[in-house]
């Protein structure tokens, strides 16, 4: 592997603008890394080499003429396989769109192609974003860089691995419950999940719609803060983009984050959080208080909930977001059908895997006329009483902090017997979905077995600054961040 | 017949009109009707996976001017909601429609001195449509071809109370919705081809009683005649039932024009559940007073108001009622009553001679190469005496076919009113003194032969002898 690769974002820049490295050259090096290394991940559903390259010509002809270089010009990124990237394949992991290939492109596709950010490949996932181990890819099973024995997390599982083991400097993930958090934690990198509406969502391939946000992976928190400066910003072909201007949160990093006040969730920090995690928390309060910040105790009565709630949403939306998978237009159809209803049937029995039929089933189920209102209607109630347990806290501090995760990333198979305990891995990061704020999981150390932990932290609406502040400074004042896993 | 009077008939209706955007109410594609399949089908359209819904925002200015025409409420804010189920013409496998809180609340129409109630108003995507190889529906056909043209043009469903108590009032509410959607610009109102589409609500009680009997609906009904026969059959079919002793299930019910019956297209027990939920890809949306105000400024003269102002000019009501249900006639009637025409001569014209050119060619006005200016000049020439009223009568097909104005035509054949005292007197001499057996006739007491005089000497003058005189002289020179 070359070592420019292990390379922050912003190093590989100004290896490019020094001309110590061309940006054919650093995306070669990426594809010469996961021709090393994939093997052993298996990030990738594809490779967009093609695309990759030409962006990359276009920015050494850039650097030849001297002309501005977009801030992520040349560094290589993986997308989440569930992006739109025009005339390549979009599979969501699934079955059912084994052979789409895209005509269109996302909205943050184009912005990343107009920044000429080299999109190496579309990275593995769970199926539709629907896990938290990203074991129910149809097509792969990644495997977390730091022991292969184990889970990358999920959904966004291809993504972060790819960024953990160096394939790319940047990946993009979703995040409708934590598949973003859960993935950096369990990987030891960054992964951060913006406010809702702060990206678009125009050529994500729906999960939960009111829940669903693209964010950030890398391996350090500047470079995260870069990737959503891009990706950010309103956008008209998504109603539910937010019209509010974009920070430059790259720039914001160092400011003195003195007398800030800082909430640790208390429902999050006892029972069931694994003493080397809560280790991990102990140290990353103490680090806080080190940099001057008031720490206390918050309470969330209501977040008990969010688990029960999520699973009535998410999957009362996906259920409907998932119709259009009817084998009429495209994707997979059956090569059976005596009938219509037949042919829907099959197409779906046969396309869709275990977990999505799962989830289908329930959020059918909870539309269902005679339980809308004890089901879905009962879950919007809660979401509000969530939402305004966040707005009381946030009242009181700046930023709440909690673990990514009561656990570390877990062996394959262990718990895909038992979805409840699957579901569960969540019950740190469901709540921040289901309120619209915006989180990030930062690296806080290593458990008994050196697996890494991970420190989430989360903010009010749109306070997305003042969180890659806060976890910039928790960055800086430890060394365990830049840890690279041995492959 | 007997049995028939003991039933009084109850009929809602929903009212599905297609709003005349130039794109689609979530998506950029054009809206044309009768374009090649499937080449009005952006990734939204297809339901892409990814693609989201931007609302249209002439969509909403047209549903709240329709909403003001009928007189509804328009909330400060309704939203949209997924109405979910599987079929190929619906990309999504749901509609994006409107379920609990509408643009449109409330309202009225009103039909010969009754008043119609409305219900609601709300907006909705249309689907595409289908073909089916080998048989009229999808099963039992080869194979099935699926034109997402029109998938997403927008729908505004207008929903009536159940108000109309006859197929005729059923009709005339139809027609005077389709007069009031068209004058103010939002629907073209073509049943045939699918721009206006009705549904019925049809059910039958004994008179007198208070509760309503189970109603059926009737769907699939695409012209005023298929409207009132599907409503005809369905009450007889009800009353029927009712008179056996049966019961009328609730139930859709499919028109069939060629057979002139309904037949049962899903019963209550395996009707969809459509399990609405709320659009999340689209904020509820605010409709402030200042929009509305804005969209107020631009109503049109509602078809009641421009009866009511024709009749006052002298037009008797049926007049007024054939000009105003057709917007174009009386667009153009408008503008000859603003250029100062005399009114009864020109709606002479346009009832008579412009009414039977226009039904023989199978035209609308607007085909024709006749404008009001010319037609006014022409009004104005048989005032003024320059012509004859039969003149005119003449040459008006001229002036629709080819666009020529009156004094022209006038001109260059020479069709100016004789009304010289001199000239005629040596017409009518020449007719007096070339039939001297009818004169005898006459002056024997068979004054019925004066109109065989004034004809002979109005052919002899090639129509151009001013009647008034003619009469005159003749009298003279015969009494």
């Amino acid at each position: 592997m070359k070592e420019i690769l292990k390379k922050s974002a912003s190093e590989q820049r100004k290896a490019l603008l020094n001309k110590e490295i061309s940006a054919v050259e650093l995306s070669q090096a990426a594809f010469d890394r996961i021709d090393e290394v994939e093997s052993k991940i298996e990030a990738f559903n594809c490779l967009t080499k093609n695309t990759a390259m030409e962006t990359a010509k276009k920015v050494d002809e850039k650097i030849a003429k001297g002309e501005e270089l977009p801030l992520l010009a040349g560094i290589p990124l993986a997308l989440k396989d569930n992006m739109n990237l025009i005339g390549y394949p979009t599979t969501a992991s699934s079955k059912i769109l084994e052979n789409f290939v895209s005509p269109y492109n996302a909205t943050i596709t184009e912005k990343l192609l107009n920044n000429l950010v080299p999109i190496v490949g579309k990275a593995n996932l769970d199926e539709f974003a629907m896990g938290s181990s990203t074991e129910n890819s149809a097509f792969k099973k990644t495997r977390n860089p730091w022991d292969l024995n184990k889970v990358p997390g999920g959904s966004s599982g291809g993504s972060a691995a790819s960024v953990a083991a160096c394939e790319v400097t940047l990946s993009l993930g979703s995040d409708t419950g934590g598949s973003i958090r859960l993935p950096g934690s369990f990987c030891g990198i960054i992964g951060m999940k913006p406010t809702y509406g702060r990206v678009s969502r125009y050529g994500l391939i729906a999960f939960a719609s009111s829940l669903d946000q693209i964010g950030p992976f890398s391996r350090c928190v500047k470079d995260a803060a870069m990737l959503l400066e891009v990706i950010s910003g309103v956008d008209l072909k998504d109603s539910t983009s937010l019209d509010v201007p974009v920070e430059k949160y790259s720039t914001l990093l160092e400011n003195n984050i003195k007398g800030i006040k800082i909430g640790v969730i208390k429902e999050l920090m006892g029972e069931g959080v694994s003493v080397d995690v809560q280790k991990a928390m102990q140290n990353a309060i103490d680090t806080y208080k080190t940099l001057g910040a008031e720490i206390q105790e918050i309470s969330l009565p209501y977040l008990k909930h969010s688990i029960g709630v999520y699973y009535i949403i998410a999957t009362a939306e996906a259920s409907s977001n998932l119709a259009r998978f009817d084998g009429v237009k495209y994707g997979y159809r059956t090569k059976d059908a005596r009938s219509l209803i037949d042919m829907y049937t099959k197409t779906r029995a046969e396309g869709f895997g275990p977990e999505v039929k799962r989830r289908i089933m329930l959020g059918t189920y909870a539309l269902s006329s005679g339980y809308y209102d004890a089901y879905y209607k009962k879950a919007q109630q809660l979401r509000a009483l969530i939402k305004s347990d966040f707005d009381k806290a946030f009242e009181k501090v700046d930023l709440l902090l909690s673990p990514t995760c009561p656990n570390t990333a877990f062996e394959f198979g262990s718990k895909t017997e038992d979805p409840l305990a699957m579901y569960l891995t969540d019950i740190a990061t469901i709540s921040a979905n289901l309120v619209g704020i915006p989180g990030i999981s930062v690296p806080a150390g290593f458990d008994t077995s050196g697996m890494p932990i991970g420190l989430q932290i989360l903010a009010p609406q749109l306070q997305e600054a003042k969180l890659f502040n806060a976890s910039y400074k928790f960055e800086q004042a430890n060394d365990f961040c830049y840890k690279l896993a041995n492959l | 017949m007997e049995t028939r009077e003991k039933y009084e008939v109850v009929i809602g209706l929903e009212v599905h009109a297609q709003l005349k955007t130039k794109s689609k109410i979530f998506a950029p594609d054009g809206t044309e009707f009768g374009n090649e399949q499937n080449t009005q089908i952006s990734p939204i359209t297809l339901g892409m996976p990814g693609v989201l819904p931007v609302l249209n925002k002439r969509v909403v200015d047209m549903a709240i001017l329709t909403g003001l025409a009928l007189d509804s409420t328009i909330p400060s804010r309704c939203k949209f909601d997924r109405k979910q189920y599987f079929y190929p013409d619906l990309p999504k496998g749901y509609q994006i429609s409107q379920y609990d809180e509408p643009i449109c609340v409330g309202g009225h129409l009103d039909i010969a001195g009754k008043r119609i109630g409305i219900t609601r108003a709300h907006l909705e995507e249309d689907a595409g449509k289908l073909v089916h190889a080998g048989s009229n529906g999808i099963s039992g056909s080869n194979y099935s071809l699926v034109d997402l043209n029109r998938a997403g043009t927008p729908l505004l469903e207008i929903v009536s109370e159940p108000d109309m108590r006859s197929s005729d009032e059923a009709k005339a509410y139809v027609e005077e919705l389709r007069n009031i959607l068209r004058y103010i610009g939002v629907c073209d109102g073509n049943l045939e081809e699918g721009s206006l589409r009705c549904d019925a609500n049809i059910s039958v009680m004994l008179k007198g009683a208070t509760e309503f009997g189970t109603r059926a609906e009737i769907k699939n009904v695409n012209s005023f005649r298929s409207l009132q026969r599907a409503i005809e059959y369905e009450i007889e079919r009800q009353i029927e039932l009712v008179e056996e002793g049966e019961r009328v299930v609730q139930e859709t019910r499919l028109w069939d024009d060629n057979l002139g019956e309904t037949r049962s297209m899903r019963g209550k027990e395996d009707a969809h559940d459509y399990r609405y939920f709320p659009e999340p890809d689209l904020m509820p949306l605010e409709i402030s007073q200042e929009w509305i105000d804005t969209i107020k400024a631009t109503m049109p003269e509602l078809p009641a108001a421009k009866r009511a102002r024709y009749m006052s000019l002298g037009l008797n009501e049926y007049d007024a009622g054939i000009i105003v249900e057709q917007m174009e006639l009386a667009l153009f009637f408008d503008k000859i009553i603003e250029l100062g025409a005399n009114v009864k001569t020109s709606i002479n014209f346009l009832m008579g001679e412009i009414a039977a050119y226009l039904k023989d060619e199978k035209l609308g006005i607007s085909e024709t190469k006749l404008t009001p200016e010319n037609l006014v000049e022409l009004v104005n020439l048989i005032e003024k005496g320059t012509i004859s009223n039969n003149i005119g009568k003449q040459i008006i097909f001229t002036m629709l076919k080819d666009g020529t104005n009156a004094s022209q035509i006038v001109e260059k054949q020479g069709l100016s009113q004789i009304s010289d005292e001199g000239a005629l007197k040596e017409i009518v001499q020449k007719i007096v003194s070339s039939n001297p057996e009818q004169v005898n006739a006459y002056k024997s007491g068979k004054i019925q032969l004066f109109g065989f005089f004034v004809g002979q000497v109005m052919k002899e003058s090639k129509g151009r002898a001013n009647p008034k005189t003619v009469n005159e002289l003749l009298k003279e020179m015969l009494d």
